[in-house]
């Protein structure tokens, strides 16, 4: 379970995000709408701890993230991310930039890293492109080159910043559709979004946030049919 | 009669051996020099981008001598006042030093340019795989940083490799040494110089031929 209690994040005087709660089941698919800048993605960077927090506490099953203590590296394993630019490593094959991280995060011998390189992007319809370059691959293929990579670490949960948002329109459908075949297998992800659709049809739970604050949450259903903030209501009417 | 004294001879087949040898020991100083000045200009370029405040106050000034002054003046300076502070070092070592630190000062910018290009977002993506920072260093910076800037690299070895001509200056005897010296005996300084530059042409281009292809093969 995810789970974040009064979380406020600071980029220098600016409160990007002003005291967040939120429980995250394992199993559950949550998607996070809301405008820009409101604060969205910089959770899912307090999540992992890609972003220092300054009050509150983020536990991932029971370890606490931001504490000193904390091995960060070993529990972003159980954390996989996926962003809005899929920076693959452009001197690696597709087969290579799945195989890096399992070969020297978890010490995976040569074979086997590869192995389970395959099996990932097999996975996400990739099976065809193992010895092929990033630089050959279309965005979406790079999306679901990044999305096979963060599976090959085995997380628990998947955390997904926009993953479709830097795609031509034409290239959004295949990503999504690997998203959609992760939410039906049970993986646990926290979608940061603007696919009204995916959110409405895959989601457990949406949560809509406004200028740093988490204005609501629930199914979504309720979020889309009868959303209890007047600014959610607006944003929905905005961008549908 | 006696026959003239002879004070110069033409260039014989000799001298060529002469100047093979001269060329290595050139090949030899830029090689230690270029490795071991770039060895630590990557070391430089990593405390510039990470250091911030405390290495832009210390460290980027000091390479910024070494990067203005011109290397000769660097090499006469070292080589004559080094003894004052107890360092009795001949002129290949003297000529090390200077050439490397020299080496160090250029690549520590082209390394830190290498550590920007690879760019915040492509580092988040590898530490969020469970990369340490050391890790992602290795296994991402810098083979993506390093061919980026790679060919800048290039360009820094080959100057470096030329300059080492200047070493010359503190007696050593490589490639433009071996040179003055035969120009000295034999009065041919245009056959001479023409062979000396063939011979510096002899040990770059290679270096440059081999970069170009080794581009090539990254750019696919």
């Amino acid at each position: 379970m995810i789970s974040i209690r009064d979380l406020h994040k600071y980029f220098g005087a600016l409160h990007v995000l002003k005291g967040i709660d939120l429980d995250v089941q394992k199993g559950e698919v949550l998607s996070v709408i809301g405008a820009s800048g409101s604060g969205k993605s910089t959770l899912l960077y307090c999540i992992n701890g890609l972003e220092a927090i300054q009050d509150g506490a983020v536990t991932v099953d029971g370890t606490d993230v931001h504490a000193k203590g904390t091995d960060i590296n070993k529990l972003r394993q159980k954390l996989g991310m996926v962003f809005q630019q899929w920076n693959s490593f452009p001197h690696l094959t597709a087969l290579e930039n799945v195989a890096l991280a399992p070969r020297i995060v978890k010490g995976k011998s040569k074979a086997e890293a590869r192995e389970i390189a395959a099996m990932q992007l097999q996975h996400v319809g990739l099976g065809e492109k193992l010895d092929v370059y990033p630089g050959a691959l279309s965005g979406g293929q790079q999306q679901r080159l990044a999305i096979a990579r963060a599976l090959a670490m085995e997380p628990e949960y998947m955390l997904f910043d926009e993953a479709t948002s830097a795609l031509d329109p034409e290239l959004v459908g295949e990503v999504l559709d690997t998203m959609r075949l992760l939410a039906d297998e049970g993986m646990t992800m926290i979608c940061v979004t603007h696919e009204m659709g995916f959110a409405r049809d895959v989601s457990d739970r949406v949560a809509f946030f406004h200028q740093g604050v988490m204005e609501e949450i629930g199914p979504p259903a309720q979020i889309f049919g009868d959303a209890r903030s007047e600014h959610t209501r607006k944003f929905l009417a905005n961008v549908r | 009669m006696e026959p003239t004294l002879k004070f110069f001879s033409g260039f014989a087949p000799n001298d060529l051996w002469f100047m093979g040898e001269a060329a290595l020991r050139t090949l030899w100083i830029s090689v230690l020099s270029i490795s071991l000045g770039t060895v630590l200009g990557t070391l430089f370029g990593w405390m510039l981008y990470e250091g911030r405040r405390a290495a832009t106050l210390t460290l980027a000034p000091v390479l910024d001598v070494f990067r203005s002054v011109p290397l000769i003046i660097q090499l006469v300076l070292f080589y004559n006042f080094a003894p004052i502070v107890g360092l009795n070092l001949d002129p290949f070592a003297s000529g090390t030093v200077i050439l490397t630190v020299y080496t160090a000062a250029l690549v520590a910018n082209v390394a830190r340019g290498g550590i920007e290009a690879v760019g915040a977002p492509m580092r988040r993506a590898a530490r969020s795989l469970g990369l340490s920072y050391w890790q992602d260093l290795r296994h991402v910076v810098l083979p993506i940083g390093g061919r980026a800037v790679f060919p800048s690299w290039v360009g820094v070895a080959l100057g470096v490799m030329k300059d080492s001509a200047l070493v010359s200056v503190l007696g050593y005897v490589e490639l433009l040494k071996a040179s003055q010296i035969l120009i000295t005996r034999t009065q041919e300084p245009f056959l001479i110089l023409a062979l000396a530059g063939a011979f510096y042409f002899a040990l770059s281009y290679p270096v440059s031929r081999y970069a170009t292809h080794l581009e090539n093969r990254w750019a696919q």
